[in-house]
């Protein structure tokens, strides 16, 4: 049987030139980076290899690069450590309400301990306006966290627009780049933010292995404290073949990435053109444009979201109910209800992410097999049966 | 010459065996943990094996090891978390010759008002029960006291200091990351409440570390997000290296019995190989209470690095410890146990491991005889 994953976006095979290169540090050259004889030398020479690839990636300065354990840690990091270094200047905080978890909960934990915080509510679409953001700036204002792309409906943000805004009035902006890095180009430099979060397994790196960039200057508390690894802003000895894996997969994927966008551009259309033609009463969420080249994220009207994961799953395809991270609990996406999905919609919604080793092939199969996965499912629904009957009389 | 190496603990090879055991989810089984399809289960199934391999080892309830990556994190959560659980102005304990991953938090929660004692050890590195409880107050949030020091190797009577502060009700943190996989660490005889685990000190690869909290312990997680380890540490499972983890520990269970004598007696052969030639040395920690790998030895008469140039590039040591090792401050081990400056300026780790040979001891003490002798 054919085996289809499209669930990118949860997280992406290891490349295998990613693997070979963090074989040797699993094995021969395991020294701790901080030892000063050779051993550890070598172990520190492949960190800073890695940091340099990764820093290129994002047209960052390697001393830019901090390396963490996972995406949520890079986010814990920037929103926490940005706001306590910075509090002096005032506590207000901006994000918008389409975050992931990783920011909003940290963001919550800061309004427990006195920081005031605006949520910035997106269009239908998943767009944040810049002007909202301007408007929302005040005297107080420290920190403005806008993900540079939403990880379940894949809008990208006018990142840049909204760093001249931060910029020209003086606040630090953190961007959550995790569903985007390696998959569409990010440049700090054009995109004028103080932080980005980056996490090594959404683009072909290993889990376990993440950074978070620090424009140089500019003042951030550390979260994990012991020894003076990361230049002092985060203990703990370097995961060193993951950090090595990290850098490698940066590598690839700045060597790739006007290819990538090429290559899957027009998979992701094809397959959103297949199911529209064959599958009434569908929503395509998010933005028809300003979107990751990967995502497709659609809503099957009458349908239960998980009941068709199974029945994909037994055809050999993998996708996502709504978001990765969050879909072992059952409560409908934050995301798709803040851009307006209602509840019985957002239930039956698919987010499928291709990946450079999907196929043409690959695309025709799900349209192949998910049109009568839906069918049958809509049969056994009474809603469904009570919407057809209404039809039929109007 | 082939390379010895004789800093284990500042990081272990990975042992081939959890290499093994890693490599099908670092290939074919990548899925994330928090998928609900097939990929996603059998990669969930991998890491609730593995918790439950960790757990054998420690004695305790799979639910109660949480996953982190590794030890400073986990040290941090427990001392910060506390820290804010119990709010600011309360007191905390612990010991002079922790690691920089305990003092650090420590420091930090200082800065934030709290009262933070630090018990001092005597000559051996031990620290005096008496002292612990006479420095525990009405406010004492929590006691975090090392199992067995990195540098000296030095192990504390955790079971001794446990019944003082159960006896007070105060929750007790061991930072097990140097013991693990080296001695046994029954959390039930320890009676610790919280207890941390690295994953790259016995084994297992770096990244990856766990702590164990005692079922129907109150602690706040450090970090924010979805509610992956029941809420209590966000963020997508570093799969592989749990993996990995488990693996060590599995490994680690039927070697404690003989790599611990046989690790002990060629650091005897070492210490007193090093004798015979004519050197000058002393052994810093305690003589009989300390982990079998660890021997901490000082050259009267020769500083650290001297004696790292008469062993020469190919033989890995470090002088004091790992973590610290850019800065060339006498070691806070060393001055807490009062080891005069002269003794502790040529003060040298030889930390042994599982490939550790004869052959490699004799070849160390031969060289150093002859690059060290009568200079």
């Amino acid at each position: 049987m054919r085996k289809v994953y499209l669930d990118h976006a949860a997280t992406t095979p290891v490349h295998p030139e990613v693997v070979e290169a963090m074989l040797p540090y699993f094995t021969a050259k395991f020294g701790n980076p901080s030892n000063l004889h050779d051993m550890g030398r070598e172990a520190k020479n492949a960190v800073e290899d890695a940091r340099g690839k990764t820093a290129a990636l994002i047209g960052a300065r390697p001393e830019e690069i901090f390396f963490t354990s996972s995406g949520t840690e890079s986010n814990n990091f920037a929103v926490k450590g940005l706001a306590h270094a910075n509090s002096q200047k005032g506590n207000h905080i901006i994000v918008s309400q389409v975050e992931h978890f990783s920011v909003l909960h940290p963001v919550k934990s800061l309004e427990k301990a006195g920081f005031k915080v605006t949520q910035i509510a997106p269009d239908k679409q998943g767009i944040i306006d810049p002007e909202a953001v301007a408007k929302a700036i005040t005297k107080e204002t420290v920190l403005v966290s806008i993900m540079h792309s939403n990880n379940e409906i894949g809008t990208l943000q006018p990142i840049a627009e909204i760093g001249a805004i931060t910029k020209a009035k003086g606040v630090l902006f953190h961007t959550d780049a995790v569903a985007s890095v390696g998959w569409v180009p990010v440049d700090v430099q054009a995109l004028g933010v103080d932080a980005l979060s980056l996490s090594g397994h959404q683009f072909y790196g290993p889990k376990g292995a993440a950074a978070l960039f620090v424009r140089k200057g500019v003042r951030i508390k550390p979260q994990i404290e012991g020894g003076v690894q990361e230049d002092g802003r985060r203990g703990g000895t370097e995961d060193v073949p993951g950090i090595v894996g990290l850098g490698k997969a940066a590598e690839i994927a700045a060597a790739e990435m006007p290819r990538r966008g090429s290559y899957l551009l027009p998979l992701r259309d094809k397959l959103l053109q297949g199911l529209q033609e064959k599958i009434s009463d569908l929503i395509v969420n998010g933005h028809p444009t300003r979107r990751l080249p990967h995502n497709v994220n659609v809503s099957f009207l009458f349908v239960e979201g998980e009941s068709m994961l199974l029945f994909l799953n037994m055809a050999g395809i993998y996708v996502s109910s709504g978001s990765a991270c969050t879909s072992r609990s059952l409560k409908s996406s934050h995301v798709l209800s803040c851009i307006g999905t209602d509840a019985a919609a957002a239930n039956g919604t698919l987010l499928m992410t291709l990946g450079m080793g999907t196929s043409a092939e690959d695309v025709d199969y799900v349209i192949e097999k998910l049109p009568p996965i839906v069918q049958r499912l809509r049969e056994m629904s009474p809603l469904y049966e009570d919407m057809i009957k209404n039809r039929k009389t109007t | 010459m082939n390379r010895i190496y004789l800093d284990y603990n500042a990081s272990t090879p990975i042992a081939p065996k959890v290499l093994e055991a890693m490599m099908p989810y670092l290939t074919s089984k990548f899925g994330n943990p928090s998928s609900s399809h097939s990929f996603g289960v059998e990669c969930r199934a991998a890491i609730e094996q593995a918790r439950e391999r960790v757990a054998n080892l420690l004695g305790c309830e799979a639910s109660e090891i949480v996953f982190t990556s590794g030890a400073t994190e986990s040290n941090n959560m427990v001392i910060k978390g506390i820290a804010k659980a119990a709010g600011k102005g309360n007191h905390f304990i612990t010991s002079q010759i922790e690691h920089p991953a305990v003092l650090e938090p420590c420091r930090h929660i200082e800065r934030f008002g709290y009262k933070v004692t630090y018990l001092p050890v005597d000559k051996y590195g031990l620290v005096d029960p008496d002292a612990l409880a006479k420095a525990i107050m009405p406010d004492t949030a929590l006691i975090s006291i090392m199992h067995a020091n990195n540098e000296v190797g030095t192990i504390q009577d955790i079971a001794g200091l446990t019944k003082i502060a159960s006896s007070r009700n105060v929750p007790f943190h061991n930072d097990a990351a140097q013991s693990v996989g080296k001695i046994s660490c029954r959390v039930s005889e320890l009676g610790v409440d919280f207890l941390t685990v690295a994953g790259h000190k016995f084994y297992a690869p770096k990244g990856v570390g766990a702590l164990y909290i005692k079922r129907g312990t109150k602690l706040p997680p450090m970090m924010h997000g979805a509610g992956h380890e029941h809420g209590m540490r966000p963020g997508t499972e570093n799969l592989a290296s749990i993996v990995g983890l488990g693996a060590a520990c599995e490994l680690a269970m039927p070697l404690l019995e003989s790599e611990g004598p046989r690790q002990k007696k060629l650091g005897q052969r070492l210490f007193e190989g090093l004798k015979r030639a004519g050197l000058n040395v002393h052994l810093n920690g305690h003589p009989e209470k300390k982990l079998p790998n660890t021997w901490n030895i000082s050259f009267e008469g020769h500083d650290a690095a001297a004696v790292m140039e008469a062993l020469g590039k190919d033989i890995a040591v470090s002088p004091g410890a790992a973590c610290h090792g850019d800065t060339v401050n006498a070691s806070h081990v060393l001055v807490a146990m009062g080891v005069p400056d002269k003794l502790s300026r040529g003060a040298i780790r030889f930390s042994l491991g599982r490939e550790t040979t004869e052959a490699e001891i004799d070849t160390v003490v031969e060289k150093l005889k002859q690059n060290l002798k009568g200079k």
